[in-house]
């Protein structure tokens, strides 16, 4: 709270009621505008998951506030369909094993990347350095033709590996900027007092820079995870039948109406995971879009 | 050993594909034959391409404006009250869930039909506060005596002056159509010094005479009459009770005909089409600025709470108007903040493709046409040219290069 708050919080508190109260009327505009604007913002979503709920029988046919008038129409039979429906199954566990693989790796090898930019001697040090920020501008449709033939010959096409892969090159270079920079914030003397009582750079990586990192890797990790999760470009071009949940749902909206049933119930569970991760790590998230801009 | 696995990974997934992509795209689609610029000369005159081009300007121009600016009014009125939490959630809430969720959920919202499209049920709504849909959606005269269509109203032929009775009978009326409180037509008595009239639905099941009105018959309520002129111009208009008949009191000289008008018969909204040719790409940009008006609201909003509160009260103290304070201090020392969003959105706009994909429909594709889906079509989606895919790529590359540079020029600047 700054001090002017706090000011003006006192000056409240000596407020006459009614003056308080004029006060609050005066605002009621602004309130009324508020959440009318909230309501619209949160229909949409809101619309998705009524729908998810309505019966097979009308869905596609009955908008969703019918639910309201007529509760009888709504039914959990769809997700209990999307369940047993393999194809759904095994597209939401490929995205899962997708998004755990491509927020592990890519971090790992950055952090490890990071330590040598900030903390190692070696010549060409900070050119290097360079590059691997100046991958930045890369936008992901340039690599996406060359690497379709090369997994094609190496057998990684429609593989969660060629997946992950993917994704970890391309998180590389954010990766290796926000975690050299967090690193190189870390005291030298910590550092050269390990490296006096004689532990080895690998004990030194994972003794002390990688607890010390953890805050920068955890905002690192949130932002990565819900991008790769949200992914549908990569996982579009490099996935046929090993196809994550996005895929899955494209695949069905050639016929919208008529696949309903399928496409809100099951875009509704994979919005879900990112929004609970979302709501759990809030004051991550930001940051993160802010940076992410730059991929 | 440090750097060894991630520039093995950098060199193998983005450096030579760079460069792969850049020799590729001066090569046909087989990869056999060099071509030079031609698929550069194919990017600027095919039409889908061009399409494609011009829209992405279209959302280069329109979009990263637009979401600064809500992103500002919503951070501006959240300074005003006290418990903006809920609010803040609720519009920052659609950043979470993934592009191509939201294209998901907008291709529902902009459905056709006003009983399934949300957006089209909610310009039902207010289109009929407006101007009420006619009671009849079709019908036909029963009798050659009623003439025109529904278009400039049906008129009788036969010219009234006071006194007179009026029987206007249609058919072709849906049962389902004929409104709930319709009653048994009657032929109302004359009328000295006016002209009344009946009108019904001249359809009696299982046979009847049409031009009279029998047992069984309803007369049509709501309907709007008019009296016109010789010129055809309407005089006096009334509408039918529920038995069908209708009155004009002190109706003087004449001779008048009796018209039904023509807004008894508007069709009912049948929905705008959203995801049609024409309104697809502004369409799926609104959607487009639901989902990121959150994430201006909030960056601008911190940049809102960062301003030192002695400067506003100085400018008020020395007689400053709200207005004048919020042009003359606010904005000039939010302009940081303000940029930051405003390029972060040009970024992400240049390289926009999931809710395209998702929010149009397959026909519609050509029209909502983008870089990065055209790219990504070109390549994958079946025209399957790897020359003309990569001239794209290294196209949208180019574009993306000189906002990247302005970035980090002011990154650098701050630093």
């Amino acid at each position: 709270m700054t001090t002017a708050e706090i000011e003006a919080g006192r000056v409240e508190a000596r407020e006459p009621t009614a003056a308080k109260i004029v006060r609050y009327l005066s605002k009621a505009p602004v309130y009324i505008v508020l959440v009318f604007l909230g309501l619209l913002w949160l229909v949409p979503t809101i619309g998705l998951f009524f729908t998810s709920l309505l019966d097979s029988s009308v869905v596609g046919r009955a908008g969703w506030w019918e639910i309201f008038s007529k509760p009888s129409l709504g039914t959990l039979e769809n997700y209990g369909e999307i369940l047993d429906n393999e194809a759904i199954t095994s597209a939401l566990m490929t995205t899962l094993w997708v998004s755990i693989g491509s927020t592990i790796l890519p971090i790992f090898l950055a952090a490890l990347a990071a330590y040598a930019f900030a903390w190692l001697e070696f010549p060409g040090r900070d050119w290097l350095f360079l590059i691997v920020v100046a991958l930045l501008v890369v936008p992901i449709q340039m690599a996406l033709i060359p690497i379709f033939s090369l997994y094609n010959d190496l057998g990684l096409f429609d593989t969660i590996i060629g997946l992950i892969l993917f994704h970890t090159a391309f998180g590389l270079p954010f990766a290796i900027f926000l975690l050299r920079n967090f690193f190189i914030g870390i005291p030298r003397d910590l550092l050269e007092a390990a490296r006096i009582d004689g532990a080895s750079e690998m004990r030194i990586f994972f003794r002390l820079i990688l607890p010390l990192g953890l805050p920068a890797i955890a905002s690192l990790a949130i932002f990565q995870f819900l991008w790769v999760w949200n992914d549908l470009l990569v996982a579009l071009t490099f996935a046929r039948d090993t196809q994550p949940i996005t895929v899955a749902i494209f695949s069905q909206l050639r016929q919208f109406s008529a696949n309903l049933e399928i496409i809100a119930p099951a875009a509704f569970v994979s919005l879900a995971i990112p929004l609970v991760v979302f709501f759990a790590f809030q004051r991550y998230f930001v940051e993160g879009l802010l940076a992410g801009s730059v991929k | 050993m440090f750097l060894g696995p991630a520039l093995l990974l950098l060199g193998v997934w983005i450096v030579y594909p760079t460069i792969r992509t850049i020799i590729r795209s001066f090569f046909d689609r087989s990869g056999d034959e060099f071509v030079g610029v031609d698929n550069y000369q194919t990017l600027f005159s095919d039409d889908t391409l061009l399409t494609a081009v011009r829209n992405n300007f279209l959302w280069l121009l329109i979009v990263p404006a637009f979401v600064t600016a809500i992103g500002l009014v919503f951070a501006v009125l959240l300074e005003r009250v006290r418990f903006a939490t809920a609010f803040k959630v609720a519009v920052f809430m659609p950043m979470a869930i993934s592009l191509f969720a939201a294209g998901v959920i907008w291709r529902l919202m902009y459905e056709k039909d006003p009983s399934q499209g949300t957006v089209n049920a909610a310009v039902a709504v207010v289109k009929d506060a407006v101007s009420p849909s006619g009671v009849l959606s079709a019908a036909q005269p029963s009798t050659e005596a009623l003439e025109g269509g529904p278009r400039g109203g049906l008129v009788l032929e036969r010219e009234l002056a006071a006194g007179a009775v009026a029987q206007l009978g249609l058919t072709g009326i849906r049962s389902s159509d004929v409104p709930a409180d319709a009653e048994q037509a009657v032929v109302p008595e004359a009328l000295a010094g006016g002209i009344t009239g009946v009108v019904w639905r001249d359809f009696k099941p299982g046979g009847g005479t049409a031009g009279e009105v029998e047992e069984e018959e309803l007369g049509l309520p709501g309907v709007t009459v008019e009296l016109r002129d010789d010129a055809g111009r309407s005089v006096a208009e009334t509408t039918t009770e529920a038995d069908g008949t209708f009155v004009f009191e002190d109706v003087e000289g004449g001779p008048y005909r009796a018209a039904i008008g023509p807004s008894t018969f508007s069709e009912p909204f049948a929905g705008v089409s959203w995801l049609g040719a024409s309104l697809i790409t502004p369409a799926i940009m609104l959607s487009y600025v639901w989902v990121w008006a959150g994430f201006a609201m909030v960056v601008i909003a911190a940049g809102l709470a960062a301003i030192p509160r002695d400067l506003l009260e100085a400018a008020r103290t020395d007689g400053a108007t709200e207005l004048q304070v919020f042009r003359r201090v606010t904005i000039p020392l939010l302009a940081p903040v303000l940029t930051v969003v405003f390029i972060t959105m040009l970024i992400y706009v240049l390289k926009v493709f999931d809710i395209v994909i998702a929010v149009a429909p397959g026909s519609v594709q050509d029209d909502a046409n983008v870089i990065a889906l055209a790219m990504w079509r070109t390549s994958f989606g079946g025209v399957n040219d790897f020359g003309l895919g990569a001239a794209i790529a290294v196209f949208l590359f180019l574009l993306v290069i000189p906002i990247l540079a302005i970035n980090v020029r002011r990154f650098r600047r701050e630093v």
